[in-house]
């Protein structure tokens, strides 16, 4: 169903691009030998080129190319064998050089496609317009003085991928379908950890409307560097309803690029970028055209991992999974591959049920993480064996589970020394359960006078003197029997 | 000792070898040469100290047998060319005070090869002139005089002017030049020197300010085609910080001087002689084919039909080249800063104090046609004109094997003329931009002197690579013209 | 292409290099000059002729990802017109 937006004059349509700038995961930066790893000391990180100092010349990181290469291949995107780097020439306190050098004319990946999953469990695809490699700039900290701003170079060279996608989302949940899409992908294929609070991952929102059923292209405005994903919602809503509010009081709208105030929840206009760009993009006359092979391409190729679509789509086929259970297991690679740990052999949906509830409720309750999860699939697994071997009931299961996040032992050592064994003698039960009938003797006539609702009651107080350990199916059976035999 | 500066770099080192004087005492008579000829303002900065450290260094690695090839030779270097701890300038007002933490890779490999510095040497600011008056630190002064008027002070030529002066006033033996139009062969003509600009990518440009990166590239400046040789020997060399570096072995270019040139073809090209051409430049140039027929080389006319469109084709792209290029002197990181109200009034204020007014039109033209919708009828176009001009050159070597052409359309002119206009002072470079912006290997040799007794120059154009039969040609040019000629005084 | 004072004030704007208004005029002519001059390019005919770029015959050489350099803040800084602990500085920018 369209998401539309209600105005006086009728109904509008949000048109939506994104910009997305995903830091590569590499050890060095695109041009330079110096490192790029998060929280340095201001400058320590920088080499001669990444300063733009006098007769610095640039290398390409051999690395980099790969990574970008290997996001077009998870984009389902055209690999342009030749590709060409420019430099964007303007001037700013950050960027050294005086100019970024960036892919203008020939990016090294072409138009490609990504799925997105919406919350009523549809799909759809959004294109994917380009993916250029380019160098990030420094930082500016402008409140350490009162009238200077303070420039770190660390982050300056560092290789970012421009991701653009085609002007094809509708609604602000659409562009964070996509945002969570494309984050999983890149995470999934280890080119870039998509956290976007350190700034690995950076969304410039491109927001249009027009009236419903207008196909044209209205003027857009560009709301920079947003840095969560609730955030590009918030702001693309609000943006949206600035431009129909403009319209339907008779104004227009100008190209512009707005700043995101997420205190406020709403956008700006960004004056430090007023006066008029001219970028004077041209080849980067250091750089030769940059070639790579199909042999290179295919190796790559060969080497991608499952990805969350077909991971989904799997999951579904092969462990019955719906498809909201596969959305979340396939989230992350890590999740994924956790859970099929567990699910291999068992039964899929029970194993789906463990991870989804008790583990994810362990893995947010404490400093967890899926490197150093609360319990290991491994122990998970032979967990869920216990319980279909009927050493633990359910019941019992959750009490193990959680010793097993205490003790981080495996599960049948917890039941050994525990005791928590699931008592399934018959002689054993009928004893608690004689016990309890004539402890209880006037219960025990009100049951048989017709108040079935006590059964339960008799159930409970045996599980109590069995400290839970008792078959809860035997028991029923049992009781059942005793009372109203 | 005084005699010692006279020498060339090939005789010094078998001297020395022989141990006839030291590296110490080579050095210290080019000090005293230096000091005494100071009123050229060649050199920007002068390193005597440092220059003593390393001839005595030099000395202490001959005596121990690991002389390298250039053991303890004083050369100057182009202020263009960073040196570790050394002011470097690039003549520059916006470079004040810029010590680098790092040495280019040329002059590395020159320290490497045992060679002593004696100081920087001035230039055209940004390498960008080619009469060395745009440096801020003055014009420097070619040696030569006219012999009708000895009291006018000419121009070396540029943008390596403080380099061609040096060694032609036998104050340095060599120097390191860079060349991005014919930075390296015009002032070597004008200063009765010789001087190679290698093919592009042979040595690195890391290290070297850069002017426009498709077109720069650093060449020796000496007083023989030898001495040259040996030079290059030693700042070549593939460079893999420099991505435009060719990935190729360095051949010994003093082996190519075997003064056998019998069979080779060598080009003559009809648009170098255009209508109006200077009678003596024309002469010089008929003498040197002579000259080359009479060693038993083959002269054929070919045609290179894009010539006249080279000059206006560079001064679209060098000028892009830089205004971007030279971005980056924004008072930040280095070099001089002008406070102002806010941060593009603080660029704009430094940048207009820092660059010259050559510096400054060049960046704004460069600035004008890569800006938005220009960009195709300038910048462009120049770059597909680019490719028909090398072209050219392709085609003209599929026949011949070396390309003969006056360096320079005169001779040294006087300081102040030809300023009027910046295109008259650009024409100086007709002969040796077409090579440039094709890449090619072209070097400048003293070939006679004029009327007026100021050094002519003639150019050697090679194939990609084929410095060696640049050499080898040059070699033979050099016994024939026996240009034994010096400035007055020297 | 003929270049008036307004044009040549956008192009040093863009350029950044303060330009004196009494300059304007002078500057003009100069860049109209020389745009004059390398006009002549027009006409040649270069249709279907690839722009050249580099005139190196080679595609780009790729480096190792590895860590080879930086670490040396104290270098980068130590020709800072007015570096402060351990930033360069700049007029402050208000965004
Ligand atoms: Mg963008
Ligand atoms: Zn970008």
């Amino acid at each position: 169903m369209a998401y539309l937006i209600q105005g006086e004059t009728g109904d509008w349509e949000i048109v939506i691009g994104l910009e997305v700038h995903a830091q590569v995961i590499s050890n060095a930066k695109l041009f330079s030998g110096a490192a790029t790893t998060f929280g340095a000391e201001p400058n320590d990180q920088v080499s001669f080129v990444d300063a733009g100092f006098p007769g610095m010349l640039p290398v390409i990181n051999e690395t980099c190319v790969e990574q970008a290469v290997r996001t077009g291949l998870g984009l389902k995107a055209a690999i342009n064998l030749k590709s060409v780097f420019a430099r964007k020439n303007y001037f700013y306190a950050d960027l050294p050089q005086g100019y970024q050098i960036s892919q203008y004319e020939l990016p090294v990946v072409g138009e490609g496609e990504l799925l997105i999953d919406l919350a009523d469990g549809s799909s759809r695809a959004i294109g994917i317009e380009r993916l250029h490699l380019e160098q990030d700039a420094g930082k500016s900290i402008h409140d350490m003085h009162a009238t200077k701003s303070f420039i770190d170079l660390n982050r300056s060279g560092v290789a970012l991928m421009e991701i653009v996608s085609k002007p094809d989302m509708r609604s602000p949940e659409e562009a964070g379908a996509y945002l969570t899409k494309l984050r999983s992908i890149l995470r999934y294929l280890g080119t870039c950890d998509g956290n976007m609070q350190e700034g690995s991952m950076r969304c410039d929102a491109n927001v249009s409307v027009r009236p419903k059923g207008s196909t044209e292209l209205r003027t857009r405005c560009e709301i920079k560097n947003v840095n969560s994903i609730r955030f590009v919602q918030q702001a693309i809503e609000y943006e949206a309803r600035r431009h129909i509010e403009v319209y339907e009081s008779g104004g227009t709208i100008n190209q512009e690029t707005r700043l995101f105030d997420s205190g406020r929840g709403e956008t700006r206009s960004m004056r430090s970028k007023e006066h008029a760009h001219d970028y004077r993009y041209f080849p980067d006359p250091d750089l030769l055209p940059l070639v790579v092979s199909q042999d290179f391409v295919d190796a790559i190729k060969a080497t991608l991992p499952e990805l969350p679509d077909d991971k989904k789509a799997r999951f579904m086929a092969e462990y019955g999974l719906n498809a909201y259970d596969a959305g979340v297991m396939v989230a992350e690679r890590a999740s994924a591959d956790f859970f099929e740990a567990v699910a291999k052999g068992r039964d899929a949906k029970k194993a789906a049920n463990w991870v989804m509830g008790d583990f994810f409720a362990a893995m947010n309750s404490g400093d967890y993480s899926w490197e150093k999860p609360p319990v290991s699939a491994a122990n998970l697994g032979r967990m869920i064996d216990l319980i279909e071997d009927g050493t633990l009931s359910g019941r019992l299961a959750k009490d193990v589970f959680q010793f097993m996040v205490a003790e981080g032992k495996d599960p049948a050592v917890i039941v050994a020394e525990k005791g928590l064994k699931q008592v399934t003698d018959t002689g054993a039960i009928e004893k608690a359960i004689d016990e309890v009938i004539a402890a209880n003797p006037d219960k025990v006539a009100e049951v048989q006078a017709g108040k079935d609702k006590l059964i339960g009651w008799f159930v409970g107080q045996v599980m109590k003197s069995t400290q839970g350990k008792a078959n809860p199916g035997m028991l029923n059976e049992l009781i059942v029997k005793k009372l109203k035999g | 000792m005084s005699n010692l500066t006279h020498l060339t770099i090939a005789q010094a080192l078998k001297s020395m070898d022989k141990g006839e004087f030291t590296a110490t005492e080579l050095t210290q008579a080019h000090i005293e040469a230096m000091a005494a000829r100071r009123s050229l303002n060649a050199y920007i900065t002068e390193t005597p100290e440092l220059a003593l450290g390393q001839a005595k260094a030099a000395d202490d690695r001959r005596r121990a047998g690991t002389a390298g090839g250039l053991e303890g030779i004083p050369l100057g270097i182009k202020d263009l060319f960073c040196t570790k701890g050394v002011l470097t300038t690039a003549a520059s007002h916006i470079l004040d005070g810029f010590t680098p933490q790092y040495e280019s890779t040329v002059s590395a490999n020159l320290l490497k090869a045992g060679a002593v510095t004696l100081g920087k040497l001035n230039l055209d600011e940004f390498a960008m002139g080619s009469s060395n008056m745009t440096s801020h630190y003055g014009a420097v002064e070619n040696p030569w005089k006219r012999t009708s008027d000895p009291a006018a002070r000419l121009v070396p030529g540029g943008s390596s002017g403080g380099s061609a002066a040096a060694v032609s006033a036998r104050i340095a033996m060599g120097a390191t030049g860079t060349d991005t139009g014919g930075s390296i062969r015009q002032p070597a003509a004008f200063c009765g020197i010789t001087g190679i600009k290698p093919t592009y990518g042979r040595c690195s440009r890391w290290g070297i300010v850069a002017f426009a990166s498709s077109l720069d590239q650093a060449g020796p400046m000496a007083r023989t085609v030898e001495d040259c040789a040996l030079m290059l020997n030693a700042m070549a060399g593939h460079d893999p910080k420099d991505s435009t570096s060719a990935p190729m072995p360095v051949p010994d270019f003093a082996k190519a001087l075997t003064g056998d040139i019998r069979g080779l073809k060598v080009g003559i090209p009809l648009e170098y002689r255009p209508d109006g051409l200077n009678a003596e430049v024309l002469k010089v140039w008929e003498q040197g084919i002579e000259w080359l027929r009479a060693a038993g080389a083959t002269p054929v006319e070919i045609s290179l039909p894009h010539t006249k469109y080279a000059l206006p084709t560079y001064y679209i792209v060098a000028p892009a080249e830089a205004s971007s290029n030279l971005a980056r002197y924004d008072g930040v990181r280095f070099g001089l800063r002008v406070p102002g109200t806010s941060l593009d009034d603080m660029y704009k204020k430094t940048r207009a104090a820092g660059f010259g007014k050559e510096v400054r039109r060049r960046i704004m033209i460069g600035t004008y046609v890569l800006s938005a919708g220009y960009y195709d009828a300038y910048y462009a176009k120049a770059q597909k004109v680019r490719r028909m001009i090398a072209e050219d050159f392709r085609k003209a070597f599929e026949t011949v094997d070396v390309i003969l052409t006056p360096t320079a359309p005169s001779a040294a002119f006087g300081m102040g003329e030809n300023m009027d206009d910046p295109v008259t002072m650009w024409l100086n470079d007709v002969f040796t931009i077409p090579t440039s912006l094709a890449g090619l290997p072209g070097l400048s040799l003293p070939a006679g002197l004029s009327s007026d007794g100021l050094p002519l120059g003639l150019q050697l154009i090679g194939r990609p690579f084929d410095e060696e039969t640049v050499f080898k040609v040059a070699g033979v040019m050099e016994s024939a013209a026996q240009f034994t000629a010096a400035p007055e005084g020297i | 292409m003929s270049l008036d004072k307004a044009a040549v004030r956008a192009i040093a704007e863009l350029a950044r290099i303060e330009v004196a208004d009494d300059e304007l005029d002078h500057l003009a002519g100069e860049l109209t000059g020389i745009l004059t001059f390398v006009e002549q390019l027009a006409e040649v005919d270069t249709n279907g002729v690839e722009p050249m770029s580099s005139v190196a015959a080679m595609t780009l050489p790729m480096r190792k990802d590895a860590v080879t350099d930086g670490g040396y803040a104290a270098a980068v800084l130590a020709n800072a017109p007015d570096a402060k602990e351990g930033f360069f500085t700049v007029p402050k920018v208000v965004e």
